[in-house]
C-alpha cells in the first residue's frame, strides 16, 4: 500500500491540489507505485483507485495512454534513443542501429541479463545535442546527450557493475 | 547584446535565489502587488505587445483580459510540456534561469487574480520538476512565495506537475485534463480556458518562455520592451536551431533576424558545407520553406515568416541540407503525429494512420506517383477538420513538401537519400 509505505510523498502529492479534486493524485501516484515496484502492478491500479475514490478502469486508462508508466517488467534500465527529425539529421538513426548490433539485441528487447532494454522514442527536447537518449530506471530520468556508441557501450559496462542484483 | 531570458549565459548561478535577488530578482513582482492594481499590470503587459511563445503567437495581455471577474477562483498554468521536434528552449530557461520563470509566473498570477499556479511539465523532464520543486521552496522560505506577501492580502502558490510522455498535452485543453487525472485529450472549444478551464474555473495558460519575459516588462517598461524587434513582433525570442547546422542551440535574439544570419552567423554554417534544401520554421509541425535567397533573408518575425507560407511558431528551426530526401523527412514527421494522435477525433487518427501507410510505400519505390497523389490528398482532406491543431500540424509538412519538392517524389528518386 502506497500510502503505508511512503506516508510523507503521499501527503505531499495529496496536498498539491483541491481536496474536492484529489484525482489529480493519479498520475504522481502512479509515478510513486512505478518507482515501487519497476512497474504498475494490478494491486497498485487498485490501491490507487481506492485512494481516489475513482474506478480501476479510470486509472488503468492513465497507464494506457500516458507512454511513461508501464504495466508489465521491463529491464533495469530503459534506454530511450530519441529518432525524431532533427536527431535524426544528426545521425540517430544509425547510432541505434550500431548500438543494438553491438548489444546484439533488436529496438524493443532487453539485453539477456535484463539489464537494459532498448527503445526508440519521440522527441525528448535535446535535438542539438544529437545523439541523445534518455536513461529510465525506478529512480527516474537521467539524459545522456552527445552520445557515441563507445560512450553508451562504457556507460552500460559502468551499470553493470553497479547493479549487483543482476547477474551475469 | 546582453542576454534578457536566456541570462544565466551572461550571470552565472543566477539560477541560486541570492544571486537572482542581487540582481533585481522578484523587484518586479513585489511592485506589482505593492503598488499596481491588477488591471494596471495586465494594461502594461498589453502595451508591451508581448505574444504567446508557445507557438500560437496569440497576444499576452488580451489573454489574461478574457478572464472573468464573477467565476472564481482563477488559476494559472505554466505550459512547460515542451515536446515539439526541434524545440528545447523551456527546458534551458527551467534549468539555468528557473527564477525569471517562476517569478513571470507569479506575475500572471497577480495579474488574473489567482492564488495557486500550475506548472505542467512533460514527464520526462522530472529532473526539471526536481530544480523547480526545489526552487519553489526556496522562494516560500524567503517570503516570495506563500500567504499574505508582503503585508498585503494577496496568498499565492505554485505547484509542479508531471506529464507522461504525451505530446498532445501541449495543447491548452488536453493539458487541464491531464492535471484533472484524465487521459489527455483536447476538449471541444468553446467554452475556452479563460473561462471554463481547470476545475471548470477560470484558467490562464501560457507558454514558459513567454512567462520569462514578465519580469523585464515590468521593471523596464512596455515601451522599452517594443522597442525591441519588429513592428508586429516585439521583444526578443529563443531560437532552437537544430538539424544540418555545425553550431546548434538556443540563440536570443531580436525577432527580425534572417534565417541567414541565425544558420551561417550564429549556428555556424551548414554540416558539410552542403546547401541547405529546406527549413522547417516551427518544428514537425511546420510547413517546408524552399530555401532560396529570398527565404534566406527574411526577416524571422510572425508576419514576415508568414510571406514564406510558413509559421513562426515557436521558433524551432530545423535546417535540412540537400544530402536528404524529403519523402525520408516526411515519413519522420507523420510517425511522430501518428503516435501522438490521442485518438479523439476521426480524421486526425484515422488520417495519420493512412498517411505513415502511405509514406513507408512511398519511401520503399512502390507506386510513387500514385501513393504520392494520395497522400496529399489525404493530407488536403484532414485539413481544417481536425478537433484540435495536432492534426492540421500532422499534414503541413507533407503537403507543402509534396507541392515545393516535387522532384523528391519522383519514382526515381523517392526512397533514396536519408541520414
Amino acid at each position: 500500500m502506497l500510502a503505508e509505505k511512503y506516508p510523507d510523498e503521499v501527503k505531499k502529492i495529496m496536498a498539491k491540489y483541491p481536496p474536492e479534486q484529489k484525482r489529480s493524485a493519479v498520475m504522481p501516484l502512479l509515478y510513486l507505485a512505478q518507482r515501487q515496484d519497476g512497474y504498475i502492478s494490478k494491486g497498485a491500479l487498485e490501491d490507487i483507485a481506492q485512494m481516489l475514490d475513482i474506478t480501476t478502469t479510470d486509472v488503468a486508462e492513465i497507464v494506457g495512454f500516458y507512454t511513461l508508466y508501464q504495466d508489465k517488467p521491463t529491464g533495469k534500465y530503459r534506454m530511450q534513443v530519441c529518432t525524431d527529425l532533427p536527431c535524426a539529421l544528426r545521425g540517430a538513426d544509425k547510432f541505434l542501429e550500431q548500438l543494438c548490433g553491438n548489444l546484439g539485441i533488436q529496438v524493443g528487447e532487453t539485453t539477456p541479463d535484463g539489464l537494459v532494454t532498448i527503445e526508440a522514442v519521440m522527441c525528448l527536447a535535446g535535438c542539438d545535442k544529437a545523439p541523445m537518449f534518455q536513461l529510465q530506471s525506478a529512480e527516474g530520468i537521467a539524459y545522456h546527450e552527445n552520445m557515441s556508441v563507445d560512450k553508451t557501450m562504457e556507460l552500460i559496462e559502468t551499470l553493470k557493475k553497479s547493479s549487483g542484483e543482476v547477474r551475469e | 547584446m546582453t542576454t534578457l531570458l536566456l541570462r544565466h549565459r551572461d550571470i552565472p548561478d543566477i539560477g541560486r535565489l541570492e544571486v537572482y535577488q542581487k540582481n533585481g530578482g522578484f523587484e518586479a513582482f513585489k511592485k506589482a502587488v505593492t503598488t499596481m492594481k491588477p488591471q494596471e499590470v495586465t494594461d502594461m503587459v498589453k502595451a508591451s505587445g508581448l505574444r504567446g511563445r508557445g507557438g500560437a503567437g496569440f497576444p499576452t495581455g488580451v489573454k489574461w483580459s478574457f478572464i472573468p471577474a464573477t467565476i472564481w477562483p482563477h488559476y494559472v498554468v505554466a505550459n512547460a510540456d515542451e515536446s515539439e521536434p526541434g524545440t528545447f528552449k523551456d527546458r534551458e530557461i527551467m534549468e539555468s534561469n528557473p527564477l525569471q520563470f517562476l517569478e513571470g509566473v507569479a506575475i500572471a498570477c497577480y495579474a488574473v487574480g489567482a492564488n495557486a499556479a500550475y506548472v505542467y511539465l512533460r514527464g520526462e523532464f522530472w529532473p526539471v520538476a526536481d530544480i523547480l520543486d526545489e526552487k519553489i521552496a526556496d522562494m516560500e522560505k524567503a517570503g516570495w512565495l506563500g500567504e499574505k506577501l508582503f503585508g498585503t492580502d494577496y496568498s499565492l502558490n505554485i505547484y509542479t506537475h508531471l506529464g507522461a510522455g504525451a505530446y498532445i498535452c501541449g495543447e491548452e485543453t488536453a493539458l487541464l485534463e491531464s492535471i484533472e487525472g484524465k487521459r489527455g485529450q483536447p476538449r471541444i472549444r468553446p467554452p475556452f480556458p479563460a473561462v471554463y478551464g481547470l476545475y471548470g474555473k477560470p484558467t490562464v495558460v501560457n507558454n514558459v518562455e513567454t512567462l520569462t519575459n514578465l519580469p523585464l516588462i515590468l521593471e523596464k517598461g512596455a515601451e522599452w520592451y517594443k522597442s525591441l524587434g519588429t513592428a508586429d513582433s516585439a521583444g526578443v525570442k529563443i531560437f532552437s536551431l537544430s538539424g544540418h547546422v555545425n553550431k546548434p542551440g538556443n540563440y536570443e535574439l531580436p525577432f527580425g533576424t534572417t534565417y541567414r544570419e541565425l544558420i551561417y552567423t550564429y549556428g555556424g554554417g551548414v554540416t558539410d558545407d552542403r546547401p541547405v534544401k529546406a527549413i522547417m520554421s516551427a518544428g514537425a509541425s511546420s510547413a517546408m520553406i524552399v530555401a532560396d535567397d529570398k527565404a534566406l533573408d527574411t526577416p524571422m518575425d510572425y508576419a514576415s515568416v508568414r510571406t514564406l507560407g510558413a509559421d513562426l511558431g515557436s521558433a524551432s528551426v530545423i535546417v535540412i541540407n540537400d544530402t536528404v530526401n524529403l519523402d525520408w523527412v516526411i515519413d519522420k514527421t507523420i510517425h511522430f503525429f501518428k503516435h501522438e494522435s490521442c485518438g479523439k477525433c476521426t480524421p486526425c487518427r484515422e488520417g495519420t494512420y493512412w498517411m505513415q501507410h502511405l509514406i513507408v510505400r512511398i519511401c520503399r519505390g512502390e507506386e510513387v506517383e500514385a501513393n504520392t497523389r494520395l497522400l496529399r490528398l489525404v493530407a488536403k482532406q484532414m485539413q481544417n477538420k481536425c478537433l484540435c491543431p495536432l492534426g492540421e500540424f500532422s499534414t503541413m509538412a507533407v503537403t507543402t513538401a509534396i507541392e515545393r519538392f516535387p522532384a523528391d517524389f519522383e519514382p526515381s528518386t523517392s526512397g533514396g537519400k536519408h541520414a
